[in-house]
């Protein structure tokens, strides 16, 4: 439950940025659309991040089921 | 794993974030100061990017073109390596009303502007050589090493390297995970140890679960990269629609996985749900864009692979970019796998 709501504010987030951001927009369309790509590189960052920190979580359930 | 390969992954995905920073675009022509162009003497400014104006005042040429006629403009003020204002006297007669502007000096060699600016007050003649001028010159190419310019695109052409790759590697993870699943099918079970039979089922779907982080990083970065490219973050397009509903496709493939607790009866069906999926991936992102006309580019021959989008200086950078991500993707699954390994041996024990 915890997690959907999670996803469900990040969505409106984004709606909400998508609606009213003048400055975001100014940000990335300012010098040559560089910073989209400081954008997109980021979400690839951050999405192999949360699927390591996936595994990472497995595995520590996996060596206290072990340990136990 | 081997490490070899490891090692491979990073050094190549460094290569390529640093090299896909590191080269500048090619110089390319930005605006010209006027939306229209009449009779007489007109005064307009002319902006590049990554143009070297200043630096080569004695060599810029600045030229207006109708048809094969040019008009030469005699430079006022070059304010600084991308700016130039010039002044050009354009004659009564034009061959057509389609005008273009060029610039061109030794270092950054010819670049254009189709610019949307309107001839007004002119008389067509298709064979008019009134008011033209000769133009010499000397270099026509940029010499440096740098990505293409591309209007709208700009720097945001980087993304390439990034975006692009998540469908290559997805591509890959779920081709290894289609042959798993045939294996599966394929397997004589009287024949080969039951052992091999789960461990292929397995692979099949870890192999799938990497392909799905893949393919939905892929739609983030797209969506974002849209939204400053075409002002949406989504739009109704053949080839983004398709992308999704593969994506979801293969999350009821997993959910599918999930959903049935008999290992034999869940090995078979899920081979035979990874099949349909795949063979729609196929078509959905392979086949059907190549048909239709979208927003989005790699239209001709396979997708993203054209020549028209791929030039030479963007391929040093995105293969290796494409070879490491896969070889990331291969890591990743490689640690699933022998997670998974444990967990199940644990289970039996």
């Amino acid at each position: 439950m915890k997690r959907i709501s999670i996803v469900i504010a990040l969505c409106l987030w984004i709606t909400a940025q998508a609606r009213a951001s003048d400055g975001m927009e100014e940000y990335f369309y300012s010098s040559g659309k560089i910073r989209v790509v400081i954008g997109v590189l980021s979400v690839v960052l951050v999405g192999l991040f949360i699927f390591l920190f996936w595994i990472d979580r497995r595995l520590s359930k996996l060596e206290k089921r072990n340990k136990a | 794993m081997p490490a070899a390969l490891k090692i491979a992954s990073v050094v190549l995905l460094l290569y390529s974030c640093i090299a896909s920073i590191w080269h500048p675009l090619v110089p390319g022509g930005l605006e010209v100061s006027i939306d229209k162009l009449h009779p007489g003497n007109n005064e307009f400014a002319f902006t590049g990017y990554n143009t070297h104006f200043e630096n080569q005042k004695e060599n810029l040429r600045i030229f207006v073109s109708s048809d094969s006629n040019y008009y030469c403009t005699e430079i006022i003020r070059i304010e600084n390596n991308s700016k130039a204002w010039v002044r050009v006297t354009m004659p009564d007669t034009l061959p057509n009303e389609a005008l273009s502007f060029y610039a061109n000096n030794n270092e950054d060699g010819t670049i254009y502007i189709p610019a949307p600016v309107v001839a007004e007050g002119f008389v067509f003649a298709a064979d008019t050589k009134q008011g033209a001028c000769e133009v010499v010159i000397k270099t026509n190419e940029h010499t440096h090493f740098g990505f293409p310019f591309q209007t709208n695109i700009f720097e945001s052409i980087r993304n390439l390297m990034w975006h692009v790759p998540m469908w290559f590697t997805m591509f890959a993870l779920m081709i290894s995970s289609f042959i798993f699943s045939l294996r599966v099918l394929a397997a004589d079970r009287k024949k080969i140890a039951m052992k091999d039979y789960y461990i292929w089922d397995m692979k099949a779907g870890l192999l799938a679960s990497v392909g799905i982080v893949f393919c939905a990083l892929g739609l983030v970065t797209g969506s974002f990269w849209a939204r400053f490219t075409w002002d949406a973050w989504w739009t109704r397009d053949p080839q983004l629609n398709g992308a999704l509903a593969v994506f979801l496709v293969y999350i009821a493939y997993l959910i599918l996985r999930r959903s049935v607790d008999d290992e034999d009866k869940r090995a078979r069906l899920s081979a035979v749900f990874n099949i349909f999926a795949f063979v729609l991936m196929v078509i959905l992102l392979m086949i059907l864009p190549k048909f239709i006309t979208s927003l989005h580019p790699g239209k001709k021959g396979s997708p993203a692979f054209s020549s028209y989008d791929l030039d030479s200086s963007l391929r040093t950078v995105f293969y290796p970019a494409v070879l490491g991500f896969i070889l990331l993707g291969y890591w990743f699954y490689s640690l699933l796998f022998r997670l998974k390994k444990i967990e199940t041996s644990n289970e039996t024990h």
